[in-house]
């Protein structure tokens, strides 16, 4: 090999060869039967048929590559710290390897215009992936975010062009995170808002979860189309439940049994940590299945409530983050099911029209122009 | 880093001293974010500029075991560890698929390693890569989640401890932190300072390049002690103080009051923009005047950053782990003057060359085996101090805003990774008056004052040597060795002015 036949203007960036993911990933010491464990845990986040993984393996061994474009705006490069997370970590990682990261501004080798000339190959070839990090300001014709004199808007629009398709991670990029939050001081925005032509997938999440997007490319790969989302373009493989509903604490809500002080015995005994100001109720995440750094923990689990950051304007709608939400349904359902007689079904269809009236009312007052449908 | 940063800033303000429990908790989760984002910056982010992945194709993999083997004795430096590593890396370049590393400066002058030593680094990129997501556990452990935990809370942390509880910090949790902790150490201990020290002699003319300022500030980090307030933080671990022109033999205080930010040329307003401003009166208004994007160039004669630029009595300063290492050397630190010593002794350099890029990059080496040796001896007097019955994890006297003064003022400091952070508050009626944060990159990156003089990264770079105007590699080197927070740009002029290539930095 000589340093000739890797010219990066010689270079064929996408190979001379059909592409076999089961030999690339051999080719980097990943055996057959790691990979088709991959593919069942991908099934799993996907909440697939088990008997779907071996479609995702068939798919994923003779997908032709595709081409990824990471762009960062105003971020904190936190989902790209998650993005190192990768859990399992050798095949999913490989995955977004395969995918061919071409541009990333934090972990691509070369800087300046060479980084920009591979940026320029990827987006004239079209058919890449685009993932975008960070919000978008707009105010004052966007001068607020601008990389080699160019506005992140100029940039998301020209890296979309031919794109097949543009995953928002994060809150920032999807709804605009923080550098949105009251009062905006730069009118950002997040990509979704821009964006008209070319299909979006938001995955919010300070960080994101990057199982999530693993996942969302997997599904790609394997079916052809974005999997199925809500109105907020959030997938519903990972956004399609409520925190409460699938946390283990959720017994102890039930129960009455409420953490009141940071390391009382209920803090110590896991119990519930609503009214600690947790925003599990009013949020769609998988956290509670999935968890964090390959099934480590997540927030609850290490006993401090949900912060709702997988949902828009969570910074101005879940504030303060320590002061309980005002209704939740279902509260204490034990300690009261004696004195009111009633059915556990009964009191839980009930909570949840007053949940939705209490959630209609606080995000009024907060002002957020966000509907939520329960 | 924000987050211990902002709670020390409330605490500070409202007198709020954490229990036990929570100082040690916050130490365990700063000490391992030291030794893995160290780790990650040195192979993820610094080593590409200095090794050269091509040239490891051509290194003898028999001689690449004899090399690691000499340096170290990780149980992995194989010949055929090697050569596996080898072939996968042949099969990745057949393939064309080179991802992030396309168009990399391979093949560069600059490049000195023998194609062994390119070989064992890569090989040691790609083992840290892994370790890196396994080490980091232990944030989830303690926090929920890694990136950013969610257990930082005004007068303590939210993770419960209590040997009796599954739901709590017990002995199963301890024993798995440990065993993260033995790993970590191990790391850094047999792969990374040594691949430091494997590398460093081929790259000796760096120790006396890039060193810049010669003034650094350190606000210290990991208590050992309970911290009555910002200004009486207890005993450090990794001493507070500051070093001028490069003088060790004396290390001078650090009083915030003496902490100023210039707007001169960033694109904000002040009143008065030939004064600086101290956080505690500090204003972020606003007010860009550079040309309307797209645009090619900036006039630094005028505004011409977003980042203000901080003096410390008037002083430009450098921040992060060399900052941290001279001022602990300094103060006569034992663990940090036993391997910043046994450094020097294998390079055969004295400490002047510690004021330097090279010095930068081994001081954060040095930093990280130093924290990696304390983390299991902070694990286990947490363990020591819950098995005394003690459980307490937060102060609760000031929970409840409506116990707070009318008003407070209060700073909190912390050691980031890449520097001294700082954040100030002004609380009034139970709410945020003003509140400004000082960054390490802030420092290290700031624009001129109003005194023309620059900050650390532009100091660090003059004179240095391009080799090849269109790749200024040796630009990136200095550049990287301070871990910048951003993608920030290095503009190449001609003499003449003429813009010869412009390179982004992440």
């Amino acid at each position: 090999m000589t340093r000739e036949q890797i010219d990066p203007l010689e270079l064929s960036l996408t190979g001379g060869e059909p592409f076999n993911l089961v030999e690339a990933l051999a080719r980097r010491g990943v055996s057959r039967r790691e990979f088709l464990k991959f593919c069942t845990i991908m099934a799993g986040v996907l909440a697939l048929p088990v008997e779907k993984a071996s479609r995702i393996a068939r798919a994923l061994e003779n997908t032709p590559r595709v081409p990824l474009v990471w762009l960062e705006f105003q971020d904190c490069a936190g989902c790209t710290e998650s993005l190192l997370r990768a859990s399992r970590p050798t095949v999913g990682e490989l995955v977004l390897d395969v995918l061919s990261v071409d541009y990333h501004e934090t972990i691509m080798a070369p800087a300046g215009e060479q980084a920009e000339a591979s940026k320029a190959a990827t987006v004239e070839k079209g058919g890449h992936i685009v993932v975008v990090e960070g919000s978008i300001p707009l105010k004052d014709g966007g001068l607020y975010c601008c990389i080699g004199g160019k506005t992140a808007k100029d940039i998301l629009f020209e890296t979309v062009e031919g794109a097949i398709a543009v995953i928002a991670v994060g809150n920032c990029a999807a709804f605009g995170g923080i550098p949105a939050a009251s009062p905006n001081p730069t009118e950002a925005v997040g990509v979704a808002d821009l964006v008209k032509d070319v299909p979006v997938v938001n995955l919010p999440g300070c960080p994101l979860n990057v199982v999530n997007l693993t996942a969302t490319v997997v599904h790609f790969l394997t079916f052809g189309s974005l999997p199925a989302m809500d109105h907020l373009k959030r997938p519903l493989f990972a956004y399609g439940k409520r925190i409460h509903d699938n946390c283990e604490r959720r017994p102890h809500f039930d129960a009455g049994q409420f953490v009141e002080e940071w390391g009382d015995e209920g803090h110590r005994l896991g119990w519930c940590l609503y009214k600690m100001g947790c925003k599990g109720p009013e949020t769609y995440h998988n956290c509670p299945t999935v968890r964090w750094n390959e099934g480590t923990s997540w927030p609850v689990m290490s006993g401090h409530g949900c912060l709702g950051c997988s949902e828009p304007n969570f910074w101005d709608t879940m504030t303060p983050f320590y002061q309980r939400l005002p209704e939740v349904p279902g509260f204490g359902v034990e300690a009261t099911i004696d004195k009111v007689g009633l059915g556990l079904t009964a009191v839980a269809a009930a909570g949840v029209a007053a949940h939705a009236i209490g959630s209609a009312v606080r995000k009024k007052a907060a002002g957020a122009s966000q509907e939520k449908e329960e | 880093m924000h987050a211990v940063c902002s709670v020390r800033a409330v605490e500070d303000a409202l007198g709020i001293q954490i229990p036990p429990n929570a100082r040690l908790i916050r130490n365990i989760i700063q000490g391992i974010q030291y030794v893995q984002d160290h780790t990650i910056h040195f192979y993820h982010l610094h080593a590409l500029d200095w090794v050269d992945i091509v040239s490891a194709l051509d290194a003898d993999p028999a001689a690449t075991a004899q090399l690691a083997q000499s340096i170290s004795d990780w149980p992995k430096s194989s010949a055929a560890y090697f050569k596996g590593v080898q072939d996968r890396l042949k099969a990745f370049v057949a393939s064309g698929q080179l991802g992030p590393f396309a168009n990399g400066y391979w093949g560069h002058p600059a490049y000195k390693l023998p194609p062994e030593a390119n070989l064992m680094a890569v090989a040691h990129y790609l083992e840290a890569l892994d370790w890196q997501r396994e080490v980091i556990k232990a944030h989830a452990i303690l926090g929920g989640k890694n990136p950013h935990l969610q257990t930082y809370l005004v007068g303590g942390m939210a993770c419960p401890v209590d040997p009796n509880s599954q739901a709590a910090l017990n002995a199963d949790s301890i024993a798995h932190l440990k065993e993260l902790f033995v790993k970590a150490r191990e790391f850094v201990e047999k792969v990374y300072l040594p691949d430091v020290l494997a590398v460093a002699p081929f790259y000796l003319e760096w120790a006396g390049l890039g060193e810049g300022l010669g003034n650094f500030l350190a606000y210290g980090e990991f208590p050992l002690t309970d911290t009555v307030s910002s200004d009486e933080p207890g005993d450090l671990f990794l001493p507070r103080g500051i070093i001028l022109n490069r003088d060790l033999s004396k290390v001078h205080p650090v009083d915030h009051r003496k902490i100023a930010e210039y707007v001169t040329h960033s694109w904000f307003a002040y009143d008065d923009e030939s004064q600086p401003k101290h956080p505690w009166d500090g204003v972020t208004e606003p007010n860009y005047t550079g040309p309307q994007p797209p645009y090619e160039f900036l006039n630094t004669d005028d505004k011409y950053s977003w980042i203000k630029a901080p003096r410390y009595d008037g002083k430009a300063m450098e921040v992060g782990p060399l900052a941290r290492m001279l001022v602990a050397y300094a103060s006569g630190h034992e663990r940090v003057k036993y391997w910043v010593d046994t450094v020097l002794e294998k390079l055969g350099v004295g400490p002047e060359v510690l004021f330097s890029t090279l010095g930068r990059t081994a001081a954060r080496a040095i930093e990280t085996v130093v924290v990696a040796e304390q983390l299991i001896n902070w694990t286990d007097e947490l363990a020591a101090n819950i098995g005394s019955g003690d459980l307490r994890i937060h102060e609760l006297d000031h929970w409840d805003p409506s116990t707070w003064p009318k008003e407070a003022m209060g700073w909190g400091w912390m050691e980031a990774p890449r520097g001294a952070l700082g954040h100030w508050i002004h609380i009034k009626d139970g709410k945020i008056e003003n509140y400004q944060a000082v960054v390490p990159s802030t420092w290290n990156g700031s624009p001129r004052d109003a005194n023309g003089q620059p900050g650390a990264y532009e100091a660090s770079l003059v004179g240095t040597p391009v080799a090849d105007p269109e790749k200024p590699l040796e630009i990136l080197r200095t550049i990287h060795s301070f871990d910048p927070c951003m993608a920030c740009a290095v503009h190449v002029l001609d003499p003449n002015g003429r813009e010869v290539v412009r390179i982004r930095i992440a």
